[in-house]
């Protein structure tokens, strides 16, 4: 018996041991959650033994916990027996030409101005060699490996690099963390890693889109960049494309960490499928990301457009350990129809001389409810930290709504911490001013938000900018009576 | 080019306008007087199209279209203009762009060409020196944390960029000390021609020094009780709009 067979045989033992029925064509378990299907996911993916046995511990300390219900969102209860934890990446059918796509979908990518090759990888269209964005994929990684940068999946990275993954694999976020990074520890499907070495500054903007396997992320994204000493890295996530997706609740962690006068850049669009106008079908975002400013001198700047989803609850934060460490949070959260966010950062000052700025825009339409949480706490040691916050909500109609959630918390004296914090309304006098200048109402709304955001468009690739704009303007339709 | 006929005005069910008839021909400059709350700034912002206002009777008539049944954009892109009284503060909206995006809106309506960037920047360039105003204003949001002066300017230079065939001018001296007034001034006579017709809605005489009206009408209480020429504005300055009002009571 050769060492295919004996796997295979291994693993027909182990489904019936365990009374799995696994449908070979999709290659899914299940719905369901125990010890036994950790196992399988991980054995699937052929990870270390530390990896499983990790695993194991999120999972059992998640049964220890109780599913959070602080933020200011509301859904029905989720019962975690009704998911399935892990299915193989799906082939998408592959189209011949756009013409077969969904008219919307095309509708979409059309008013966001996406070039028509892009099109066509996200549409699923079976596109020229010369475009394939996996050939382009390989020679981006070329020039990163030229220069000891890894950028891959997380599940090749467990292949290829277990050490690093080990070395820092919940340093940031533990698996004791939160009842959804627990959960996410336990049943991980895949996601990013990037590695930057020491006094190498990442030549382009590490994108998903290069990424093999990006257009399948999972419902449980597990994403660790770490920038070595002096390393500098912009990453970008998502896409402004509008992603659906079957799996309701998406639990994603993101770490990051930056050593001595390392930089991080993390930008985000988010699009997830908000569900119709009732908000029936929306995913559920529920995300930990958190960025540890190890090292001096070191920063990490998070900047998020989030248009998406039915419910978003998430804090992009910043450890700032490092003496003279920068952390920033920039974000736009607009929610229509019957959208929630509960959204904001956590800035927390542990080295000396610290500073941390966080600018917040929350924009609410339709019947959607918008929160901003943010705590700034200054720890003891932490002399002459200083905090910059500014929280705008903007409101559209008046049926929505805009909260704002500061803590602050501060332990030693020499802090100075500013918070600055206003809500506003689009004025039927702003709207006239337009119209009168012969600017449709619909234009009107879209200028006076884009101005309303720019101080975090500015933070965003250029390209990346100009797609937030146009996706703003997209989510915004149908807003303005 | 314009003419009102029996226009009746109200907001939150108040009559404001009861019964207004004008005449503007073009390259013709009226002047509107009359005391606090007679319906001045209500006739300027129901000929621009503010939805706050219902007319309730009557029509208004521009370049032989029916203007009440235009949407406030059409009316712009039509060529009607308004100098606002209180210019709105736009945080954030570049004031560039801002002002590139509506002189496009009109080329569209027009089916011509739309400026270039680059050519658009151009003629602000010349434009601004209509209302002596420095470049760095262009760069800001419009409006936002700009002095009464500034943003009345502001509102000629857009009135420059748009080159209007009606500008209503609604209370523009307001708040403006004599530097800025006769900047303003000066700028509207230089856009003054034969090809537009404007009409400088005012409670004051003294703008009337610098923007020489060919006609003057004073309306009191909801309509235009008198009319004359620009000596009348003198005669008003004088005698006090009593007098205007007494002359409306006798001719019941």
């Amino acid at each position: 018996m050769n060492n295919s067979d004996l796997t295979v045989e291994k693993f027909a033992n182990e489904q019936y041991k365990y009374g799995f029925v696994t449908d070979i064509e999709t290659d899914k378990l299940p719905k369901g959650l125990n010890e036994d299907v950790i196992r399988l996911i991980s054995e699937k993916k052929n990870e270390p033994a530390w990896m499983t046995e990790w695993r194991l511990k999120a999972y059992r300390h998640w049964l220890t916990m109780k599913e959070p219900h602080w933020s200011n969102v509301k859904y029905d209860p989720i019962d975690y027996q009704d998911i399935v934890y892990y299915a193989a990446p799906k082939k998408k059918p592959k189209l011949n030409n756009l013409d077969e796509a969904d008219p919307e979908l095309v509708k979409a990518f059309e008013k966001l101005g996406i070039p028509i090759e892009e099109q066509k990888r996200l549409a699923g269209v079976a596109v020229d060699a010369v475009f394939d964005s996996v050939s382009v994929a390989t020679t981006f990684k070329e020039k990163l490996s030229e220069l000891g940068i890894v950028f891959c999946s997380m599940s090749e990275a467990l292949q290829h690099h277990p050490d690093l993954v080990k070395k820092y694999l919940g340093t940031v976020v533990p698996y004791t963390d939160n009842f959804f990074a627990s959960l996410n520890s336990a049943v991980f499907s895949d996601g990013s890693f990037a590695y930057v070495p020491k006094g190498v500054r990442c030549p382009m903007e590490l994108s998903t889109y290069f990424r093999i396997n990006a257009s399948e992320t999972g419902q449980f994204e597990r994403t660790l960049i770490v920038a070595e000493e002096g390393a500098y890295v912009s990453y970008l996530e998502g896409c402004t494309a509008p992603i659906r997706d079957t799996n309701q609740l998406h639990a994603a962690v993101v770490e990051l960490v930056a050593l001595d006068n390392a930089e991080i850049k993390y930008s985000t669009v988010q699009n997830w499928y908000p569900g119709d106008k009732d908000g029936k079908g929306g995913i559920y975002n529920f995300v930990t990301k958190r960025g540890a400013c190890r090292g001096v001198n070191s920063k990490i700047s998070w900047t998020q457009v989030e248009t998406g989803s039915a419910i978003t609850w998430k804090y992009p934060s910043c450890l700032l350990q490092g003496d003279n460490s920068v952390g920033e949070f920039y974000s736009v959260a607009m929610t229509n129809n019957m959208q929630q966010a509960d959204t904001g950062t956590k800035m927390i000052h542990i080295g000396k001389n610290t500073r941390s700025t966080i600018i917040s825009k929350g924009i609410s339409a339709g019947r959607s409810n918008n929160s901003y949480r943010g705590q700034v706490r200054i720890t003891r040691k932490a002399d002459n930290a200083r905090n910059y916050s500014q929280c705008d909500s903007l409101l559209i109609g008046d049926k929505c709504g805009a909260h704002t959630f500061p803590y602050l918390e501060t332990n030693n004296p020499t802090a100075q911490v500013e918070h600055e914090a206003t809500t506003s309304k689009i004025g039927a006098d702003q709207i006239f001013y337009l119209n009168q200048r012969g600017i449709s109402t619909e234009d009107a709304v879209r200028l006076i938000v884009n101005g309303y955001c720019k101080e975090v468009f500015k933070q965003l690739p250029m390209e990346f900018a100009v797609e937030a704009t146009r996706l703003l303007s997209m989510s915004l339709e149908g807003s303005v009576g | 080019m314009l003419e009102i006929r029996n226009l009746h005005a109200s907001i939150e069910a108040k009559e404001i306008l009861r019964g207004i008839d004008l005449k503007v021909n073009v390259g013709e400059v009226h002047a509107i007087m009359g005391p606090n709350g007679s319906g001045k700034s209500t006739l300027a912002n129901v000929l621009a199209g503010r939805p706050e206002y219902q007319v309730t009777a009557g029509e208004v008539i521009y370049e032989g279209k029916d203007l009440l049944a235009m949407a406030p954009e059409i009316r712009a892109r039509e060529g009607v203009f308004l100098a606002f009284q209180y210019p709105v503060e736009l945080p954030g909206v570049n004031n560039t762009t801002f002002l590139r995006a509506a002189l496009n809106e009109a080329h569209k309506h027009r089916n011509q060409p739309e400026v270039s960037a680059g050519a658009f920047l151009a003629m602000l360039k010349k434009k601004i020196q209509l209302v002596e105003m420095p470049d760095t204003l262009l760069n800001r949001a419009v409006n936002e944390g700009f002095s009464g002066g500034e943003k009345k300017r502001n509102e000629i230079l857009q009135m420059a960029v748009l080159e209007p065939r009606l500008a209503i001018l609604d209370e523009t001296d307001s708040g403006l000390d004599i530097d800025a007034l006769r900047i303003v001034a000066g700028g509207v006579n230089k856009l003054r021609s034969k090809d537009n017709a404007i009409i400088v809605v005012t409670h004051y005489q003294r703008l009337l020094n610098y923007i020489v009206p060919d006609f003057v009408h004073v309306l009191y209480n909801g309509k235009i009780v008198k009319s004359g020429d620009k000596e009348l504005a003198l005669e008003l300055e004088e005698r006090g709009y009593d007098w205007a009002k007494d002359e409306e009571v006798a001719a019941r």
